[in-house]
């Protein structure tokens, strides 16, 4: 009741211990109605724990989580009539068929839409008269998003849906989160297919060890990147090696390759550009460098936030 | 032989994987026998005792029916192990059966077969393997027995014989299975099916042994328990029979290795049809979906159970042509008359498909948790149904499902029976005794739910429960337990019909115990975290 209307999910201070294992060790995350919102970070890094925490099916030790303006502990069952949920692997019953689960879960959620469940059926080109053992893991997977995406709910809750679909597939998947987005939809994407993650989503959280590395916008995040340079000078550089944010500078006579934090980019090429330019070569900031400098277990123990991955 | 290649490996994968079980169940196996031989040694010192209980047996139907035929009334080994015989060789069956499916369709279903297969491996080597694992598991299972019998003081030659006609059951068994993993896409169904043969056999050396000497004496000759029957151990130990087995085994194995050529990986021979694309209007919340998953094993059993009801229903109308001497009609009139004798019969018999719907009870109530660890439960709790509801849409189908098949073995056994002596009365009266079963078999489902509630790990409970109160029915009495030990089991608390003396009070108490254990399962299963796996 005290959360406002336009987070769709707040979660704060979640813990939540398995035996000896600290599954979530404080995490936040704020996911605002309407946006597609992408939850990364590397296996057993608690996304899944946290989903099911959401969905009222682990209890937290400690924190709170609010969904959708609820408790999902205490009211499961209402909250759930307004969500759908895709699991990382979803599995099938053997002898029903990929259509009957389709309708069966639909109905469980209070309804489903018939004429985009047609849609999605041929977009998704799925034959929903196979029985649930007969399916390949793609195939599964393709009912769990049927399923969901053909249901009216306010708020998706997908955990790795794409594991196992094609190229094709993939794309087809992007296409229909695009469509529940322009509808107002909100998304939880967790994701490991960084493509994925930058076509899509609007906010990004990484997670690590059960607590929340990282939260922002797509472009907050690009600031965090660095951009490579290659440039051959009129004369030797002079200085460059001292300019703050320049990085892994190698310098070869004339010639000089190195990083530079994005937001330092400015300054730096206003200096190689005093010193005289013939040839630039620049690469732009990738993502997947800020991914990959999160998800490397040991880099806690480096000290600066833009330390380089070797 | 190229296809063959690889078996050697799997094998030692397989004695890997199933050492301790295997361990486990040949130990349990081995003291049942044993203590089972100690005790009567104890009990029946002399001839004349051994004659009086054996042609006690041999003179009621019902265990014979049950049990099997003494032929030397005379043998401390045979009475020693009339009771364990074929009841104990069923039960080695089963555990071949297990053991066969375990390491061929499980391994198909779950996966792992095509991760061994992409190695060097033939595609005749993990059935193979499996067989030769089951076999050498269930002639150590024979051997040990027999060492154990020995040692409790039996003859040595009979002994070997009761060791390896239990095996020769397990063995021909292990074929059968063999075959049905061939036909089903699903584990479960291939050991349904296997077990469902198991079903049968048992019935067909039942109908021999209880024809004395009619034409139908003939059909325990079609039954591989009716083989290991007719080894007679201790009672001239007729080891040709044993051939038999053994030839049923050769032809009925190499059948499964020419139909597993004949199939895909991961498909059995029985098609898989495409079904509908739609779901029907049942399909639509927690109990449908329960319905649906349930229905077929329900409807499976309920037919199996039709059968049994009949054919005791026939063997009782018939019981006075079993008694053939007149000595034997004038004991039995002192003890009450012929009403008296198939009243016991009946009261027997349906005491024993009691526990079988125990069995049914347990199982549908562990579809709960087999749904829970598979990851299905999730998504359908991720849904508008709650969790208490999603627990008792299979705790439904488990109380009404064990009602139905008592009511399906009454209804069986009431019909030919009345129809025999023309007493609609006799059928209200079987049907009824078959009822006072199930709140019995509501404790079962009560303590499973319970389990799963506090503690999901220890679900399984259920069925070691169900085995020790079985072995309190059947070997309490024997090891003179006291009656608080004996009273522990709800069985013991049914009353005896038809025959016995109705009372309402302790239904009534085994009702009130079967709630309150699901009571306390339906909390414990809204506090805890789904899944525990």
């Amino acid at each position: 009741m005290t959360v406002p209307s336009d987070r769709a999910i707040t979660v704060s201070g979640l813990v939540k211990t398995f035996g000896h294992t600290r599954a979530l060790d404080g995490l936040d995350l704020t996911v605002n109605t309407g946006e597609v919102h992408g939850f990364l970070g590397p296996n057993g890094s608690g996304k899944t724990t946290t989903i099911r925490i959401l969905l009222g099916l682990l209890r937290a030790d400690a924190g709170e989580a609010r969904l959708l303006g609820g408790d999902p502990w205490r009211d499961p069952a209402q909250l759930h009539r307004r969500l759908a949920y895709v699991p990382g692997d979803v599995t099938l019953w053997p002898n029903l068929t990929g259509g009957e689960v389709i309708d069966m879960l639909g109905r469980m959620r209070g309804g489903l839409n018939r004429q985009r469940r047609a849609e999605l059926l041929d977009r998704f080109d799925l034959d929903p008269r196979k029985k649930g053992r007969a399916y390949s893991k793609g195939n599964k997977q393709k009912v769990g998003l049927v399923a969901a995406l053909a249901s009216d709910v306010e708020l998706l809750i997908l955990d790795e849906p794409t594991s196992g679909l094609d190229p094709l597939m993939e794309e087809v998947f992007q296409q229909c989160v695009q469509e529940e987005r322009r509808q107002g939809r909100t998304v939880l994407l967790s994701s490991h297919i960084l493509a994925e993650v930058e076509a899509l989503c609007d906010r990004v959280t990484i997670i690590r060890q059960g607590k929340a590395v990282e939260s922002g916008t797509l472009v907050e995040m690009r600031h965090l990147t660095r951009t490579s340079i290659a440039a051959d000078l009129a004369v030797a550089p002079d200085g460059i090696a001292t300019m703050s944010g320049v990085h892994n500078l190698v310098v070869e006579g004339t010639r000089v390759r190195f990083e530079v934090d994005t937001d330092q980019l400015n300054a730096v090429l206003g200096r190689l550009v005093a010193t005289g330019v013939h040839s630039l070569v620049s690469q732009p900031p990738t993502l997947e460098e800020l991914f990959l400098r999160h998800y490397q277990d040991d880099l806690s123990r480096t000290e600066a936030p833009a330390a380089v991955p070797s | 032989m190229r296809s063959f290649v690889g078996t050697g490996s799997l094998v030692r994968l397989a004695l890997r994987r199933d050492r301790i079980m295997l361990a486990v169940w040949i130990g349990i196996f081995v003291v049942m026998a044993a203590g089972s031989a100690g005790a009567t040694v104890g009990l029946y010192g002399t001839v004349e005792d051994r004659v009086e209980a054996a042609a006690a047996i041999n003179n009621t139907p019902s265990l014979v029916a049950l049990y099997g035929i003494i032929y030397d009334e005379s043998s401390l080994g045979a009475l020693s192990m009339i009771k364990l015989g074929a009841f104990g060789g069923a039960l080695v069956a089963v555990l071949a059966i297990i053991l066969v499916i375990r390491h061929t369709r499980s391994e198909e279903e779950a996966g792992r077969l095509e991760l061994v297969g992409a190695t060097v491996v033939g595609r005749n080597a993990p059935l193979a393997a499996s067989l030769i694992v089951t076999v050498a598991g269930v002639l150590a299972l024979g051997l040990f027995t027999a060492l154990g019998l020995a040692a409790a003081g039996l003859s040595v030659g009979g002994s070997f014989a009761f060791g390896l006609a239990w095996a020769s059951i397990g063995i021909a068994f292990a074929a059968v299975a063999a075959v049905t993993a061939q036909l089903t896409a699903s584990a479960r169904a291939a050991i349904g099916l296997a077990v469902a043969v198991l079903g049968v056999a048992y019935v067909l050396r039942a109908i021999g042994d209880t024809a004395g000497d009619g034409t139908a004496s003939a059909l325990r000759w079609l039954s591989p328990i009716g083989w290991g029957q007719q080894v007679r151990p201790y009672q001239g130990d007729r080891w040709w029979v044993l051939l038999l087995p053994l030839a049923f085994f050769v032809v009925v194995a190499a059948t499964a290795q020419v139909l597993l050529g004949r199939r895909d990986h991961g498909a059995g021979l029985l098609p898989d049809r495409p079904g509908p694309a739609m779901a029907g209007r049942g399909l639509g919340g927690a109990f449908g979906l329960a319905w649906r998953l349930q229905r077929g094993t329900l409807l499976g059993w309920a037919a199996g159970f039709v059968i049994l009801g009949l054919v005791f229903g026939n063997i009782a109308s018939n019981i006075d042509g079993f008694l053939g001497s007149a000595s034997a009609i004038e004991m039995i009139q002192k003890l009450g008359g012929v009403k008296a004798l198939t009243d016991a019969f009946m009261s027997t018999e349906l005491g024993m498909v009691a526990i079988g719907a125990s069995a049914y009870a347990i199982q549908a109530v562990m579809r709960l948790r087999a749904e829970e660890t598979e990851l299905r439960a999730e998504p359908v709790l991720a849904t508008g149904v709650k969790r208490l509801t999603w627990v008792w849409s299979h705790l439904t189908i488990a109380v009404l499902g064990a009602g139905a098949l008592m009511l399906a073995v009454g209804l069986g056994a009431g019909l030919t029976y009345s129809a025999e002596t023309g007493s609609a009365a006799d059928f209200w009266r079987v049907l009824g005794a078959a009822l006072v079963r199930v709140p019995a078999a509501w404790v079962l489902a009560g303590l499973v739910v319970a389990a799963f509630g506090l503690a999901p790990r220890a679900a399984v409970a259920g069925w070691a429960a169900l085995v020790a109160f079985l072995l309190l029915g059947e070997f309490g009495p024997l090891f003179e337990l006291n009656q608080y030990a004996m009273d522990l089991s709800p069985y013991a608390h049914v009353p005896r019909l038809p025959g016995g003396e109705f009372s309402v009070v302790p239904l009534l108490g085994l009702a009130a115990v079967a709630a309150a254990l699901v009571a306390v399962g339906l909390v414990g299963f809204r506090r805890r975290d789904v899944p525990i796996s």
